[in-house]
């Protein structure tokens, strides 16, 4: 196996450290486990987890227009933002369905601060790139090598984060962020995550994420901290069935197939995509992701068909054995008719049709 | 790494255990390892006929789906029925409680097969690549 031209994170050191499986994962090498997926992902449902996110892409966008901007091209409404807020959204095609899913930080009426997917990163910038012609004074500027990415999630995030730094974390709502200082250094900390947990995402300077990361596992260790891999990020994203781009949602795909009408403001006025949405919208989707339960024997994947009637009409976009549940969910694409929680499909597994039922999501929704 | 002396191994990472015409085939501790928390494992109805190299199952980490083979040509005879409530048993203990099946395998069955230090080498040679 070769990792030349591999990308490491600032981490990369921390993650040898404490025993990481490391893998391939968007051009970089990434932990995928330290101790194993069920482990670490009930640390983070019942104590606290370490992720290193410094992969994710970070890109500013600038200028006495930026809100224009970000207004054309994402299908949430920017405006509704103001300093200090982030909200979810879709970086959208002409077609209307998804180039990227992303944060939209807003640090000013002329500055914006997008986190998108590492995957998509260069795919992203240069899509947004060739949108700025039309937007005099913009500039799109790929941050991604300036900011490592770390974000500390589960009930006892806020009190292991707070040990490191004066700023009154409390006071920062979900999706909220504030610039401060979190062990000395400068940092973006945001009260975000993609596990269905109360937690943060912090940013800081490259240079500063290994000392962050050793100052972080050794506040948690009262709490029970341990450092959580991408193996973990996916089963706790999917019991909280936040969509993965590339399995769940990608650019055939709608907000509005993927059931994300509250990112889809077709008020707002002009973006790209808008035309289609507001067609979907009034001739209804034909097609709805939603969950399912495994009913008999077996585990959905990720591109299984799903049976209904004897025939293919849908096809699995996620799925595992959920580590909080004890049991085989799945996401997938079915047409509207069989979208009822409680409806019975099936799910090919190697050639083998297998009972299942749609259910209700999200799977998993944290005690508040 | 303690794998059985007295146990074969297969260059796909089964383990045989021979026992006049049975052979009791698992996985390794290398491979229950690579695999990370098995969820699920599907085994082969009794009675089934495998060639060597044949798919005898699979099996399932939270992660991901592997293909197990037949380490060796045989007739299932039984498979371990624990695994279906407690499918963690092959990684707590691969050579032991988490055994996959029992295969009426033929004399001589066995040969091509490699001892423990041969597939430790061949472990650490692959781990290398």
């Amino acid at each position: 196996m070769t990792a030349e031209n591999l990308k490491r994170t600032p981490l990369y050191e921390c993650h040898l450290e404490a025993g990481a499986r490391m893998v391939p994962f968007a051009g970089f090498e990434m932990p995928v486990q330290y101790r194993g997926v069920i482990e670490e992902h009930r640390t983070v449902r019942t104590a606290v987890g370490l992720f290193d996110v410094s992969h994710m892409g970070e890109i500013d966008v600038t200028g006495a227009r930026a809100l224009d901007f970000i207004q054309f091209v994402t299908c949430n409404d920017a405006s509704k933002l103001v300093p200090g807020r982030a909200h979810y959204s879709g970086l959208m095609t002409p077609r209307g369905t998804f180039v990227d899913d992303l944060l939209v930080h807003k640090f000013s009426d002329e500055h914006y601060f997008l986190v998108v997917n590492a995957a998509n990163k260069d795919k992203d910038y240069a899509y947004l790139c060739a949108q700025v012609p039309g937007f005099e004074g913009v500039s799109v500027r790929d941050r991604s090598d300036d900011w490592a990415q770390i974000a500390i999630q589960g009930p006892r995030a806020l009190e292991v984060t707070q040990k490191l730094t004066s700023v009154p974390l409390a006071d920062i709502k979900y999706y909220r962020f504030v610039e401060g200082e979190i062990d000395g250094v400068k940092a973006i900390i945001a009260r975000t995550g993609y596990t269905g947990e109360d937690g943060f995402e912090v940013y800081v300077a490259p240079a500063a994420a290994a000392p962050l990361w050793r100052s972080l596992m050794a506040a948690g260790a009262g709490a029970g901290i341990a450092p959580t891999g991408l193996g973990a990020r996916d089963t706790l994203r999917f019991e909280a069935c936040m969509p993965l781009y590339g399995n769940d949602i990608d650019d055939t795909t709608t907000p509005l197939d993927a059931g994300l009408d509250w990112i889809v403001k077709l008020d707002k006025g002009g973006f790209l995509g808008r035309d289609l949405l507001v067609r979907q919208r009034e001739q209804g989707i034909t097609r709805k992701l939603v969950g399912f339960e495994m009913k008999g024997r077996g585990i959905a994947r990720h591109g299984y068909p799903i049976v209904s009637g004897g025939a293919e009409v849908g096809v699995v976009t996620s799925g595992t054995h959920s580590p909080t549940l004890e049991k085989a969910l799945g996401m997938g694409y079915v047409p509207v008719a069989l979208s009822a929680v409680g409806t019975p499909i099936e799910i090919e597994i190697r050639g083998q049709r297998v009972a299942a039922e749609v259910a209700g999501t999200p799977f998993y929704r944290r005690a508040k | 790494m303690s794998n059985p002396q007295e146990l074969l191994y297969a260059r796909t990472h089964e383990w045989v255990r021979l026992e006049g015409d049975t052979a009791t085939v698992g996985i390794s501790l290398y491979a229950q390892e690579q695999l990370g928390d098995v969820v699920f494992v599907e085994l082969p109805a009794a009675g089934k006929q495998l060639v060597g190299g044949d798919v005898l199952g699979n099996i399932e980490s939270v992660k991901a789906v592997s293909e197990v083979f037949a380490p060796l040509a045989g007739q299932v005879v039984e498979t371990n029925g624990e695994l279906e409530a407690h499918p963690e048993q092959v990684n707590a203990d691969p050579y032991g409680q988490g055994w996959l099946v029992k295969l009426k395998v033929a004399p001589g069955a066995g040969a091509g097969l490699m001892d423990a230090a041969t597939y430790e080498k061949f472990v650490a040679e692959e781990g290398a690549h």
